[in-house]
Order: C-alpha cells, then structure tokens, then sequence
C-alpha cells in the first residue's frame, strides 16, 4: 500500500505540474520552491491531525472530532495568553491541554459507558466546536506574542516551523506505532479484540490511550493553526477530520482496523495537500475541493474493500 | 498426584442448575476427553476451571493449592491456559507477532530510547518453537489471516504452549478443520502429553477424542456420568452415556 500511495502522489504531482499556469519566467507555478514549501506547511497542520486518526483507526477506532478539537485548542490556547494575560507558553499548555482533555472524555465514554465510538466523537464534534465559540464569544483572538508566532511563521534554516513540529510528531508517533509494545498492542486490538483481550491485553487502557493520543494530536494542531495565522480561531479546522481521515486510510491505514502506519499517513496528507494546492492554483472554486476529497476517501476505501475481497477470495 | 482436582462443584445460573456436583481430577502427561451433548455443561465447567465463573460449591485445587476463589489472571499465572474455539488470532499480524502477542520482548534501541520491541528476538524464538513443535507454515512473517484453518489453530495451540502451562484447556480445536489438518493438532496433542502437560479436550468429534485421549469422561445433566479408559471402552458405550441410554 505504501508503494502505491508514493505512486499516487507522484502521479498527482506529475498532472498538477502539466496542469499548472506559468509564470512569467516560464516555470510552471507548481513546481516553485515557495509553493512546494506550501504544500507542505499546509499540509503539516491537518498531517498531525492524520496521525491521530491513524492511532485510531487502526485500532478499529475512529475520531470525527479532530476538526472541532482542533478549534477548541486554538481558542482556548489563546484565550489564557491573550484574554487573560498569561506567560506565553500557557498557549502551548492550554492547547495541548485541551486537545487531550477531549480525547481523553472521548476515551472515557468509549471505554466506560460502551458507547460506540461513532457516536461519542461525533457528539464531541458538536461540543468541541461549541465550546470553542462559546470560550471564544464567536470571535476569533488575535494578537499572540512572538515567542508563538515563531512557533507557526518563522524558517529557520529556510524550513517552516510547523514542518519542523509534523517532522518531529511523526517520528516519535512511527516509533510508538510500529516498535514498541503499544504500537503492536494498538494494531492486534484493531485486527480482533478478543484477542488482544485473551493475551491478557488491557483493552480498555489501550482505547482510553489511543483517543487521549487523538485529542492531543488535535491540540498540537490548533497550536500551529494559532500560530500561524496569530489568531486563536474558534471556527478552525472545520471539516478537518475529512482531510485528517482520508489522509489516513489513503497512506494504508485499514479503516477497520489492524493495519497502520505512520510513513503511510504523511504520504497520505502529501497527496491532499497536493491535490488542494493544484487545484487552488487551477483556481478550482473551494466547493468542489471539498467534493474531491469526499469522492477520494470513498474511492481509497472502495478500491481496499475491492483488494480485500479478492485476497480472501484465493 | 493429579494437577487439577475438581470436588463437588455446583453451579447455577438462576433457578437453572447447570453444574450438579462435578468431580474430576486430571494429571500432568493425562489427554482427558470431555464430551456430552449440547447443554450438558461442558463450557460452563471449563468456565469454572479457568476461573471465568466463580463456583456455587465445591473445591478445586490445582498443583496441591486451592485455586476456588482466584480469579482468571492468578490461575493463568499458575499455568492454566485455554485454547478458545474462536481461534483468538490477530489475523493481520504475522505468525511470529501473534505467539509474542502481550508480552513482546523489549530492548532500548541504539541503548538509549526504551521500549523498542526485540523483533529479531520475536522471530528467532517463534521460529525455533514452530520447528519444536513440527508445525508445518510457509513463513512466520506472513499474516495469520493467510494461513489455513488448522494452520491457525496450531499457531494458537504453538502460542499457549510459550506460557509454559500445566493444563491447556482445547474447546473443539478440530471443529472447523478438514481431515488432514485435523492430524497435525492431534500430533501436536500427543507432543504436549509426552511433555508432562494435562490436556483437557472438549469434543464433539468422538473419532478424535478417541484418537487423542487417554480417558473420555462424560457429562450429561451437570453430573459426570462415566469416567472411562479409552482402551477400555468403545464408541458405542461412549454415545450411549451422552444420550442417557445407558444403564
């Protein structure tokens, strides 16, 4: 799968970049450096996003929330600092803070009250965003210190920051996933429950984990979204779970559990981040952006349901 | 000395009696056969013996200790392992992550980051365990989901055995099999009696309860009714007991 996913994404590149306008010099506009760095940094946003729903999903989890929680965080990270007047690191406390309280409520109802997963985080796709409007009276807060914005607006060494965080995220997250006995404990969960149960597997523990991981992933994205655009925006991330989600199960991750990777999940928002930026500079209106993307996540699990069947049918 | 020693346990569900006073002892070396048909209790009592179901009355010791009042985890660590009938595989994952499966060995990777699982050390020793046992797998890098249904269940069976139990519990390991897969799990049955481990075998299929047990004891109504030596017995006698025709 991973394969065919670094096939896909450059398949993509190669049609945005014939499909791109020139510029005046005669370089297509695609294939600038300032615009590839775009990609990437707007990618880096809702890609730390996908890697929470990566844990999730492929413990045969999901997470609608992400978007939501990812506006909570903005918000209430920029409301301590600029409404209250707090040190400046409060921003990254309270947004990390309030992206893993999320999760962690989301685990807590999942795990306790035996409440599908389905319905806790789509309830808290409502609350989340709520909330964020709520704390936030509808407006967004502007006005972060500096020490924040380096966190979303500076390059150092020509590399923007946001990337340096996904970069970082990414890596500790392939770790856990793929070599340590949590990783191998998320993925027998997801593949079947019973026996992960039977192997004397704390079920229960593990889920709680893995949503908390989800809520904290959201809350290190509102902190860049923050950062970026120096406003704590309770209307951020909207149907970013759309982008987070598709990203995941594009990049390989079974949406029925069992199956996940990290390295897959970064292909996977390269991908959405590339076909929105083509089709941004191909100055397609947003409202078809947004079918585009719906139509690949039901495409991407489509064609694994069509590989699937065919597997068990030999 | 036998392992497992079952006296008078009762248990009930409600006003329903499913467990009348069950007596049963199996030694270490021993392939008992539980039959009896459907209703007669035989879940419910392996139920009790791993401890999934606390008993009404009654004792049971295993290795000499009482075990009536442990729950499921204690009894596990004192060496009872039950092999279920769903194949409680993790299909997706190779053969080599499944048998490590909750207890995969770690190491700190480069000496510094800490919990990075011992891959190396997962697939050496699952290899040298399926080579023990004689268990016939193209790879154990392939995902268990790949492999056929007898396969599976002695990956099943291959990873109990790495607990180092002193009972292996089987409910219907041959059930989903077809005829010549049923051959390797009765061979790996025989290899874990010449191991010194109890085996108790739950069965509809009589023929290879026959071929794998040294004793066949039947249940019927929450009472054993027959405690029988296989060479001293035959099917008839044995079907006979199971639906209430005997004597």
């Amino acid at each position: 799968m991973r394969v065919e996913s670094l096939a896909v994404l450059f398949g993509l590149v190669v049609i945005m970049t014939i499909l791109s306008p020139v510029t005046g010099d005669g370089v297509r506009v695609f294939l600038t450096t300032s615009n590839l760095f775009n990609i990437i940094l707007a990618s880096a946003t809702f890609g730390v996003l996908a890697i929470g729903a990566t844990f999730v999903i492929s413990s045969a989890g999901i997470d609608l929330s992400l978007g939501s929680v990812l506006g909570l965080a903005s918000v209430s990270g920029a409301a301590l600092v600029v409404t209250l007047g707090w040190p400046w690191y409060f921003a990254i406390l309270g947004s990390l803070a309030a992206g893993a309280a999320a999760g962690a409520v989301n685990g807590f109802i999942i795990t306790r009250g035996r409440v599908p997963a389905f319905i806790v985080t789509l309830g808290m796709l409502g609350i989340a965003r709520g909330l964020a409007l709520i704390i936030s009276n509808g407006r967004g807060i502007y006005g972060l210190p500096d020490e924040i914005l380096f966190l979303g607006q500076a390059r150092p060494w020509g590399v923007p920051t946001p990337v340096f965080i996904l970069l970082i995220v990414a890596l500790v997250s392939h770790y856990i996933l793929a070599h340590t006995p949590f990783g191998h404990h998320t993925l027998a969960l997801g593949d079947n429950e019973n026996s992960a149960r039977a192997t004397g597997i704390n079920v229960r523990r593990q889920r709680m984990m893995l949503y908390t991981i989800s809520g904290l992933m959201a809350g290190i994205a509102g902190l860049i979204f923050t950062a970026r655009v120096n406003t704590g925006d309770p209307t951020a991330g909207l149907n970013y779970e759309l982008l987070a989600i598709t990203a995941a199960i594009i990049g390989g991750t079974n949406l029925f559990g069992g199956r996940g990777s990290i390295l897959g999940t970064m292909i996977g928002a390269l991908i959405m981040g590339v076909l929105q930026n083509g089709l941004n500079l191909m100055a397609v209106q947003a409202y078809y952006q947004q079918m585009a993307i719906g139509a690949v996540l039901i495409a991407a699990v489509w064609l694994d349901q069509l590989r699937t069947r065919g597997r068990s049918a030999q | 000395m036998s392992t497992l020693e079952l006296s008078g346990v009762e248990k009930s569900f409600g006003a329903v009696q499913v467990l009348n006073g069950v007596d049963l002892s199996v030694s270490g070396g021993e392939v008992v056969g539980l039959v009896g048909d459907n209703g007669a209790g035989k879940s419910t009592l392996m139920k009790a013996i791993t401890g999934v179901y606390s008993t009404d009355k009654g004792r049971i010791t295993f290795d000499g200790i009482d075990i009536t009042n442990l729950d499921p985890g204690k009894r596990r660590e004192m060496g009872i392992e039950m092999i279920y009938q769903d194949l409680a595989l993790a299909p997706q994952q190779d053969v080599a992550n499944n048998i490590f499966l909750g207890r995969e060995p770690t190491k700190r990777l480069l000496g510094l980051i800490p919990c990075f699982v011992d891959k190396s050390r997962i697939d050496v020793e699952a290899q040298e365990m399926i080579d023990r046992l004689g268990v016939q797998i193209p790879s154990i890098h392939i995902p268990v989901g790949m492999l056929s249904g007898g396969q599976q269940q002695t990956i099943a069976i291959a990873r109990a055995l790495t607990f180092k139990p002193k009972l292996v519990i089987m409910d219907e390991p041959t059930a989903a099999l077809a005829v010549r897969e049923v051959e390797s799990v009765l061979n790996l049955i025989e290899q874990m009696r010449s191991e010194g481990i109890a085996t108790i075998l739950i069965s509809h299929r009589l023929n290879d309860v026959f071929a794998a047990c040294g004793r066949i004891v039947v249940l019927r109504r929450g009472n054993v009714i027959a405690d029988l030596k296989r060479d001293e017995t035959d099917m008839s006698e044995v079907v006979s007991y199971i639906v209430g025709a005997h004597g």
